[in-house]
């Protein structure tokens, strides 16, 4: 029996497949499609790359590629930046900037969430409310600017305002489909343990749905800090982009790239402080 | 009036389809008596979800009757208990927590009574993992546990080890068959895999191609308690035969059909 066994090609196999690929000696492939990298390795190329940005920055404004008025040098830049945090403007413009998307972002989140689970969830509630919202998400958001401002003036609100029109749409329609795609398995297995409608929304949909619904607000979070800006630009008289609009009339370039950088920095340190609490929080979702 | 714990009678389903109507059951009559393990078979897409679906009440019938102990059935309950293929576990929660979801307003210990029944699947040692941690063979077997917790007169399972890998398979459907062996459930069991009906069931349904209706009812005398043996009996072999080639027919008449489409 078990020689008849040996003799069928199936027991050949095993020693061929070595052969394919020698034990111990894994020949790792980086650059296949989805093939994994480490996470060291992830870093150091990514750390690479700005550097190469940088570099090609420096180097553009060492041969004087263009006038210092046009492209400031990094260290301009850098002793400007120090210039102002020293005398207090910088830390001034954050705050306000800071403040002013927080409470724009919370109050269109604070709405857009049950809004957008509740047309998610009834198909009632999405026929009277989802067409309207696309509708609205493509009218563009800056051209509301001159009405924000005939509306409630350029006080804070105007800007709350902004921040509001730009965010609120696409949270309602994103918050909808994070919750449209709970799998329905979840609704029917709770539906046959005896739950009602709305200890399944509040014990099932929720929680499935949680994990896609905090990156809608990280990415949404990302879209503010635009409008945050354009705000400010247009009618503000303190904040990152107010900084930005009368560094422009001075030909402050080196003004204009701190604030550009600083807040490329806050949106990323945001996002980066939303992910690794998303992380944390939905630990299981792995 | 009858004995039976779960009674089908003229049971039929039409869906409005945008490509108009579609007649996925036609005509389904079928009882299961208590204590009974029923396979029911047949092609892809001839309605045994469908059929599940209704009997669980998360699908209603267009027309005919769905009886459990003899009372009409309207809407899911608790006196019927489900095992779908996939999503069965909420990943939120550890295997401990989604037993105990099933067993809110359950007297007793709920921790307790959850244990238990991870025990009864062999995963007591993963009370605390998350699903994402487990196989999906792991989390078929806590779906079973949960099912079984709060003990429903009637278990329906829609192909609950479709997704798994042969071997793993196999292991699932000697450990069903050794807890309802020991326990003696009334289980409504759909598959497309002849050898796991005749392996756990006391009866096979055979389904025709869609529309759906019963062809046959085999009852199979393969004698109990069943292990991997039975499966190279010729017993064994002989049901297999008579259920591959009713199933082969069904199959047959659908692929005809698609070509005849085309
Ligand atoms: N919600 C639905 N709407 C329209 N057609 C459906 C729906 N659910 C199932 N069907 C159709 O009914 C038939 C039976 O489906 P199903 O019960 O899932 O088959 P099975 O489980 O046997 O593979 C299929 O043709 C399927 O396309
Ligand atoms: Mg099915």
């Amino acid at each position: 029996m078990a020689e008849a066994i040996s003799k069928t090609p199936e027991a050949g196999a095993p020693k061929r497949a070595p052969a394919g690929r020698p034990a111990g000696k894994r020949r790792r492939k980086l650059a296949g499609i989805f093939d994994p990298i480490e996470p060291r390795t992830y870093m150091i190329i990514a750390l690479l790359s700005f550097a190469v940005l940088f570099f090609g920055w420096w180097v553009a404004a060492e041969i004087d590629l263009a006038k210092d008025i046009f492209l400031p040098s990094p260290a301009d830049v850098w002793n400007r930046g120090v210039e102002l945090a020293k005398d207090g403007t910088l830390w001034a413009d954050v705050k306000v900037s800071f403040v002013r998307i927080t409470i724009g972002f919370l109050i269109s989140t604070a709405i857009a969430l049950p809004i957008g689970i509740a047309i998610g969830t009834y198909r009632l509630a999405e026929a009277a409310i989802e067409p309207p919202v696309d509708f609205i998400r493509y009218m563009p958001a800056v051209a509301f600017l001159p009405l924000t401002i005939v509306w409630v003036g350029v006080d804070e609100s105007q800007k709350w305002l902004i921040i509001f029109i730009g965010t609120f749409f696409q949270q309602v329609l994103l918050v909808m489909d994070n919750v449209k795609r709970v799998p329905r398995e979840y609704v029917d297995i709770s539906h046959t343990l005896g739950m009602r409608d709305h200890s399944v929304l509040r014990k099932v949909v929720l929680p499935a749905a949680a994990p896609a619904i905090w990156d809608t607000l990280r990415i949404t979070l990302g879209w503010a800090w635009t409008w945050l800006v354009i705000a400010e630009l247009v009618a503000a008289s303190d904040g990152l982009g107010h900084r930005i609009i009368v560094a422009q009339r001075y030909f402050q370039t080196d003004t204009i790239f701190v604030g550009i950088l600083v807040i490329g920095l806050l949106g990323l340190i945001m996002d980066q402080i939303m992910k690794y609490t998303g992380k944390r929080i939905f630990r299981w979702a792995e | 009036m009858s004995e039976a714990k779960l009674s089908v009678s003229g049971v039929r389903k039409v869906f409005e389809g945008r490509a108009g109507e579609v007649v996925a059951l036609d005509g389904v009559d079928f009882e299961i008596a208590e204590k009974e393990f029923v396979t029911v078979i047949g092609t892809s897409g001839c309605g045994k979800s469908t059929m599940l679906s209704i009997i669980a009440g998360l699908e209603e019938e267009s027309e005919g009757e769905v009886l459990v102990n003899g009372e009409p059935v309207h809407g899911p309950g608790r006196d019927r208990g489900v095992v779908f293929q996939s999503y069965t576990l909420f990943p939120w929660m550890t295997a401990q927590k989604n037993v105990e979801f099933a067993l809110h307003g359950t007297k007793g210990e709920r921790a307790d009574i959850a244990r238990e029944h991870l025990e009864l699947v062999g995963l007591e040692g993963f009370a605390d993992a998350y699903p994402s941690q487990l196989s999906g063979g792991m989390r078929q077997r806590i779906a079973i546990a949960r099912a079984l917790s709060y003990k429903p007169e009637v278990l329906l399972m829609d192909e609950p080890f479709g997704a798994l890998d042969a071997q793993t398979r196999q292991l699932m459907q000697e450990l069903l068959t050794r807890i309802w062996e020991e326990h003696r459930l009334t289980v409504m069991f759909v598959t497309h895999d002849i050898d796991e009906a005749v392996f756990l069931s006391d009866r096979v349904l055979v389904m025709t191609a869609r529309p759906g209706r019963i062809k046959e009812d085999i009852r199979v005398g393969v004698e109990r308690p069943r292990t991997f043996e039975v499966l190279s009996t010729p017993e064994f072999f002989e049901y297999k035969s008579r259920l591959l080639e009713a199933v082969r027919e069904e199959s047959l008449k659908t692929a005809t059909e698609q070509l005849a489409v085309r």
